[in-house]
């Protein structure tokens, strides 16, 4: 089995961050990890890779320090690496981030596409969507477990998570899983892993490289979504604490409190 | 020259911390007050690779170079210096002379489950009469007619003792006269492993620090081995017990260095919130001064140890630079730990702090694997011989 995992760079959020004059983050000043959904996924490729035989190629789009994650993920048992790093491709949205890992993954063999489900910078569980509809690809998102393989049939079973429940899903290959955090604890790198992982090659692709992609679908130019403003967390003012109110008295005034402020 | 470490030895340093501070540092506390050896986690290190560091990979280990074993070291004992030395002991006394003297067979028998972590690894050399004077082991192996071995004796303050499986250990097999006439006894190594008949285990020290360490005396008692089990060629046990004391003396110095830095993080951290006298201790420039000082003596205690590991890695001896860097990261340690805790104050005697327990435990940095003296014989001996 082939098995391309989707992996994304995202700022970590015990350091600050920092925003470009556009209100795009700037990726290169702060502090990067990959993002924990994504490595979810990873983990949950791995497993299928020690029990059933499985090649694991790790794809991620970015500065040319995602090469980092790339690393990463070979330390903890991917067997390839491909970097999509250009210019051209920056201040991608999801409609052109998705774009261009659809036209990535169009040179690669796979049985199975895993994403995480949503980033933690971004938060918007587009791309992964996204990637399976460029592709003509089955997809099942919010994948909380990976209950079979089968090989001779060529199919997945998944637990997809609801609020309350969760549907069982046989899905035929090649198909687009999108993996929540709690699909797989992921496991530590190895020291032998994180020096093989330096001296393997992590290819690395550029606009020129993407496949059956139109330049007006990438970077900038192709994002239909433009950031109108981007601001750091605002602190709200301290609360009111009253203490001295009866059940129904404290009904009135948080209503009184609210019709003052038009919001009811 | 160059002191900057490159993106693998980072990435490696990252993967030792983030490990340390998940795994190792919530236990750290119980199992020093319960004196519980922490099998759990040297199942996670195991699964990690953490045992098998340095041992290649044809072994079955990891194939990394001294510093990435030291770092590995460092960072558990920034958390907690039992982890710290459940693995150097196990590594650098165990593993290491078997991979540098063992035969073929020897290697294939006993590495691959050592650098995997299923089998744990001790040594044995100290006795109650030998300690520094290594002459002094009364432990006895007297070959009989079919070749095979049999042991008589005990060892005492074995670290890993009743937890591990497999055991480097030393007796005499003979005497031999030196260059002034005078006779010495002669040792040789034997790897013994658990289960052995007549080999048992005595008492279980109760110790100021690295208190979840399983110290254990190993005794045995008509204990029959094959002449397999002989490590390193006859007679030649005291360099192959030297030999590997300089490499596990820098795994010891990297527990040393850990501890001093563990101790320094969190004087650091409590300074800037701890207020007397209406400021934070941090703005008093005598504890400015203690944490310039502290700081500097780690750093200093830190390019010691990876010279000695990176000197590990290129040189056939390097007992030298083991003894300069176990002294200096030792008495960094114990220096280091003393006022972290004088800098808590009250809460730092207490044992909800961290600090009181790296104070104790830094104290046998100072002592196993060669005291501090033994390393001043060691480096005075190399200058004036």
């Amino acid at each position: 089995m082939k098995i391309v995992v989707c992996v994304k760079q995202v700022p970590d959020t015990k350091g600050g961050v920092v925003f470009n004059p556009d209100g795009t983050l700037n990726r290169a000043a702060m502090l990067a990890i990959m993002n924990p959904d994504d490595k979810a996924g990873l983990e949950a490729a791995l497993e299928l890779k020690d029990k059933y035989g499985a090649e694991v190629t790790v794809l991620t789009m970015g500065l040319p320090k995602a090469d980092e994650v790339l690393r990463e993920a070979m330390a903890m048992g991917a067997d390839k690496g491909v970097l999509v790093t250009d210019r051209v491709l920056g201040g991608a949205d999801t409609w052109a981030t998705s774009q261009t890992i659809a036209g990535a993954i169009r040179n690669l063999d796979y049985d199975l596409i895993i994403t995480g489900r949503q980033a933690i910078d971004g938060d918007t569980a587009q791309v992964g969507p996204e990637v399976a509809e460029h592709l003509h690809l089955p997809m099942v998102t919010y994948v909380q477990k990976i209950v079979d393989y089968d090989e001779a049939a060529k199919t997945i079973t998944v637990e997809r998570q609801f609020d309350d429940r969760y549907m069982v899903v046989k899905a035929k290959l090649p198909c687009v899983l999108t993996a929540l955090g709690e699909l797989a604890e992921p496991r530590y790198m190895t020291p032998g892993g994180i020096f093989d992982a330096f001296d393997k090659e992590v290819t690395v692709w550029g606009r020129k490289d993407l496949k059956d992609v139109l330049d007006s679908d990438l970077g900038k130019v192709g994002s239909p979504t433009q950031i109108a403003k981007a601001s750091d967390k605002v602190r709200k003012g301290a609360g009111e604490v009253k203490k001295d109110l009866s059940p129904a008295e404290a009904v009135d005034y948080i209503v009184e409190k609210l019709q003052a402020k038009h919001i009811i | 020259m160059d002191f900057t470490l490159d993106k693998k030895h980072l990435m490696a340093r990252q993967l030792f911390k983030d490990f340390a501070e998940k795994e190792v540092k919530p236990l750290a506390q119980e199992i020093d007050e319960t004196e519980r050896f922490p099998r759990e986690t040297v199942e996670k290190m195991a699964k990690a690779g953490f045992m098998g560091i340095s041992i290649p990979k044809e072994y079955g280990g990891q194939g990394c170079d001294p510093l990435t074993y030291v770092m590995c070291i460092e960072e558990l004992a920034k958390q907690c210096g039992t982890t710290a030395v459940i693995v150097s002991a196990h590594s650098s006394l165990c593993a290491d002379p078997i991979l540098m003297f063992g035969t073929e067979e020897q290697k294939q028998k006993y590495l691959p489950d050592l650098a995997a972590g299923r089998k744990l690894g001790a040594f044995g050399l100290t006795e109650p009469g030998a300690g520094t004077d290594a002459q002094g082991v009364q432990t006895k192996a007297v070959k009989d007619e079919d070749g095979n071995w049999v042991i008589n004796g005990s060892k005492i303050f074995i670290t890993n003792g009743k937890e591990a499986d497999v055991y480097v250990i030393f007796a005499q097999t003979g005497t031999k006269l030196d260059k002034k006439g005078r006779t010495q006894k002669t040792f040789t190594a034997f790897i013994l492993e658990k289960g052995m008949p007549g080999f048992t285990f005595g008492t279980k020290e109760n110790k100021m620090g690295i208190r979840a360490s399983a110290t254990y005396e190993l005794v045995f008692n008509d204990v029959k081995v094959s002449d397999a089990q002989r490590l390193g060629a006859e007679g030649k046990g005291f360099p192959i017990a030297m030999h590997t004391l300089d490499g596990g003396r820098i795994g010891i110095a990297a527990q040393a260095l850990g501890l001093a830095e563990g101790a320094l993080d969190r004087t650091v951290a409590y300074v800037k919130e701890r207020k007397q006298f209406g400021r934070a201790l941090a703005q008093f420039q005598n504890t400015q001064f203690q944490l310039a000082d502290m700081a500097t003596k780690c750093q200093a205690a830190q390019y010691l140890v990876y010279a000695a590991a990176n000197a590990k890695a290129t040189k056939d001896r390097y007992s030298v630079e083991a003894a300069m860097a176990k002294l200096c990261a030792a008495e960094v340690a114990m220096e280091v730990t003393t006022k972290a805790v004088q800098l808590h104050g009250g809460y730092g005697y207490m044992k909800e702090y961290d600090v009181e327990r790296m104070m104790r435990d830094a104290k046998i940095t100072e002592i196993y694997e060669g005291t501090s003296e033994v390393q001043r014989m060691v480096i005075s001996g190399a200058l004036l011989k």
